[in-house]
């Protein structure tokens, strides 16, 4: 057998055992949903580097190991393993490992009225009808194999109903664990949000993995944001080196509805990052905002799709990058206006820093215009750390590691002004910080200690 | 007592092409000296060269400051000893704010000397007069660095980090260029505020004008990468009557 049929009998193997047992097996419509999507992804298989939209991300890597999903929910996890990972003075963190979700690790107070914050799994269970009116209906499993494989083993993930005008302060934060318990594991973590008419809400989704046997995560999110509902997506990757992670959130946007996505792209080893907002109703808007930081040899793809279906529509697309080492980065913004979408207003925005030889990034827009008055523009640079900036802050005695961290930071805080939520912002500058002193040590001093580096500067 | 920059023979080189041909100049604590010349003569490659700059290549000579050997410091640790350079233009840097980097400047400094670092709470009233010294609105504190700023504020803003980091040495490097006459005379007010017997300037101009506000000790005059004639504050009178022409003949006639 080839590697790839191998692989397809792999997945079908863990298919057939997976659709006797799991949630809602005994619903039809999500047989039928689970069987069409499976059908799919064994027609496609995993996408190749001859499919334009995977042009510069190979993913054989995944294909090629023997993943299986795991089933059980505690795999040992403890709640002292995610100390790392708690976010203090959140009212509200689900957490879920492979996958699953984990109540006894969760933090669940009450939130605004009428609120549902629960598990996919438990609401089929309870309420099968509000997800059925929503699941895989915004997904296009035509996309790419693996929105197909997320689908055909949906089950578990997050589960959140913001009803009609109810406006929710605390931000919903979901944590995704891999937590590999030996042998390699992947996940399709599935997640749903549906808002209301007039409802506002923030929802930050983070990745981590624990121990360093190869994961897999491969999660969608539908998001629907219903007419004038004010909405803000997070996805903050922070995931061990060994981890593969491709996440696609498809965002549905109803009349005035104003969705903001921010992603913040730190660990894991590939990570391909889809953004699929759809501005369906007229006059509404989304703000892509995003920041990727990769080092050694880590892949990490953007691939953003933004499709303009309705009059005065806008979208503002911004992306940095910093990428040392050998780290390779993809910025894939493509903007599609439709034949009626007229007054559209579209920006896009891609900036790089390049802190070595080595480091790379393909950035490539890409316009397809069917409407005739519109106004869409990009642009992308990349650049290195300004040589006459670092100088200017060291000859004010600024040491060299710090003067680079500070222009780094202020990079990076381009799109951390754009995150409105102070406690998330506040959560990811803590985080940032934390990522970019490794990208601050000048590569001539690699491979020293980076305790004795700081010291010295 | 000896001198508190000594430089002896130094020359330097930019790709290979030798911009200053041996220059000698000594200073010592509590003296300002002006270093003028025409464009090109390489007064702002000695200013860079102080402040550590990398991109001059010394080939041969040496530069003592406070008797340590100058030439071998990265710029921040030339700006621990107590090297400050106003820049002739000034960088705008997005994302930094002017007080943070100001307090992060000071602290640095401080530490390398040993100093407890500063709060911001102990730093503000210290910031505040010397702001009101330099005539800046606080507004601008709060911006990034330099940052849509106009020439003046840049160039006062120049002054105020030097205010506020107290060096032994202060290297003006044509911070009188551009300015209109009120910025010229507020940047000559907190400059002359900080004479003091402890610390030495030097202020590297093309015009003699800033001369009349700043009185020097001594001027050089810096024709083709020589200091060509050394005198007092007269000397900058003489070469607004005669220019610099006619020192280059003088010295090719010597």
């Amino acid at each position: 057998m080839t590697t790839a049929t191998q692989a397809q009998h792999r997945y079908l193997e863990s298919f057939n055992e997976f659709e006797q047992v799991a949630a809602g097996q005994e619903l039809p419509w999500l047989r039928e949903l689970r069987r069409r999507a499976f059908a799919r992804f064994c027609e496609v298989g995993f996408p190749t580097t001859h499919d334009e939209d995977w042009r510069f991300t190979d993913v054989s890597a995944i294909s090629n190991t023997a993943f299986r999903p795991l089933r059980d929910s505690q795999s040992g996890v403890s709640s002292l393993q995610l100390e790392p990972w708690r976010v203090e003075g959140a009212d509200c963190q689900l957490v879920f490992v492979n996958g699953y979700f984990a109540p006894e690790l969760s933090v669940l107070n009450e939130l605004s009225e009428n609120v549902t914050v629960t598990s996919l799994a438990q609401e089929l269970s309870r309420n099968p009808r509000s997800i059925e009116r929503h699941l895989g209906r915004y997904i296009d499993l035509h996309r790419d194999g693996f929105s197909a494989l997320n689908t055909a083993f949906a089950e578990d993930g997050a589960y959140v109903h913001v009803p009609r005008g109810v406006i929710v302060e605390e931000p919903i934060y979901l944590l995704f664990v891999s937590a590999p318990n030996g042998l390699p594991v992947m996940s399709h973590p599935r997640t749903l949000i549906v808002a209301e008419e007039d409802s506002q809400a923030t929802f930050v989704e983070e990745y981590v993995s624990l121990g360093l046997e190869p994961a897999f995560c491969n999660a969608v999110t539908e998001l629907v944001a219903a007419d004038n509902s004010v909405l803000s997506h997070y996805r903050i990757e922070r995931e061990q080196a060994s981890t593969f992670n491709i996440s696609t959130l498809r965002i549905q946007q109803g009349r005035s509805a104003n969705v903001a996505s921010h992603s913040v792209l730190l660990g894991g080893s590939l990570l391909r990052n889809n953004v699929h907002p759809v501005l369906a109703g007229e006059g509404s808007e989304c703000l892509i905002n995003g920041l990727f930081l990769g080092s050694d040899r880590q892949h990490i793809d953007n691939y953003m799709l933004v499709e303009h279906a309705s009059p005065h529509c806008s979208s503002r697309q911004f992306y940095n990058g910093i990428l040392d080492d050998h780290a390779h980065g993809v910025f894939h913004g493509r903007i599609i206006v439709h034949k009626d979408a007229q007054k559209t207003d579209a920006k896009q925005t891609n900036r790089n820093l390049l802190l070595s030889d080595d480091a790379q990034i393909d950035t490539k827009p890409q316009l397809e215009i069917h409407a005739d008055d519109v106004k869409c523009t990009h642009g992308a640079t990349i650049g290195q750390i300004d040589e006459e900036a670092l100088f200017y802050l060291r000859s004010r005695g600024i040491g060299e590691v710090s003067a680079r961290k500070l222009l780094l930071l202020a990079f990076a805080g381009e799109c951390l002004v754009r995150m409105k939520e102070t406690a998330v912002r506040e959560h990811v500058e803590t985080l940032v910080n934390q990522y970019v002193l490794r990208f601050a040590i000048p590569n001539a001093q690699n491979g020293r200690p980076v305790e004795a580096i700081v010291k010295a500067s | 007592m000896s001198a508190l920059l000594e430089i002896n023979d130094l020359h330097v080189s930019v790709d290979h092409h030798e911009i200053l041909k041996g220059i000698d100049l000594q200073i010592n604590a509590g003296e300002v000296h002006s270093i003028m010349g025409p464009n090109g003569s390489g007064k702002s490659t000695l200013a860079q060269v102080l402040a550590r700059r990398d991109a001059y290549e010394v080939t041969s000579g040496e530069v003592l400051f406070n008797g340590k050997d100058l030439l071998a410091m990265k710029p921040e640790e030339a700006a621990w000893e107590g090297v400050f350079m106003a820049f002739q233009y000034p960088v705008e840097i997005p994302g930094i704010s002017n007080v943070y980097f100001l307090l992060s400047a000071l602290n640095a400094v401080r530490r390398a000397r040993g100093l407890d670092e500063m709060t911001s709470m102990e730093f503000l009233p210290i910031f505040r007069e010397k702001l009101a010294l330099l005539e800046m609105d606080d507004k601008l504190m709060n911006r990034s660095i330099n940052e849509g700023f106009s020439g003046g504020e840049k160039k006062r803003n120049e002054i105020l980090q030097m205010a506020v980091l107290e060096p032994r040495l202060a290297i003006l490097d044509e911070t009188d260029s551009g300015l209109d006459i009120d910025a010229l005379r507020t940047v000559a007010h907190g400059v002359n505020a900080m004479r003091g017997a402890d610390r030495a300037m030097v202020v590297v101009t093309h015009y003699q004008r800033l001369l009349t506000y700043i009185v020097p000790d001594y001027v050089h005059v810096l024709v083709d990468g020589r200091i060509v004639r050394s005198g007092g504050a007269e000397l900058a009178l003489e070469l607004e009557e005669t220019g610099y022409g006619s020192m280059e003949t003088n010295t090719s006639a010597a």
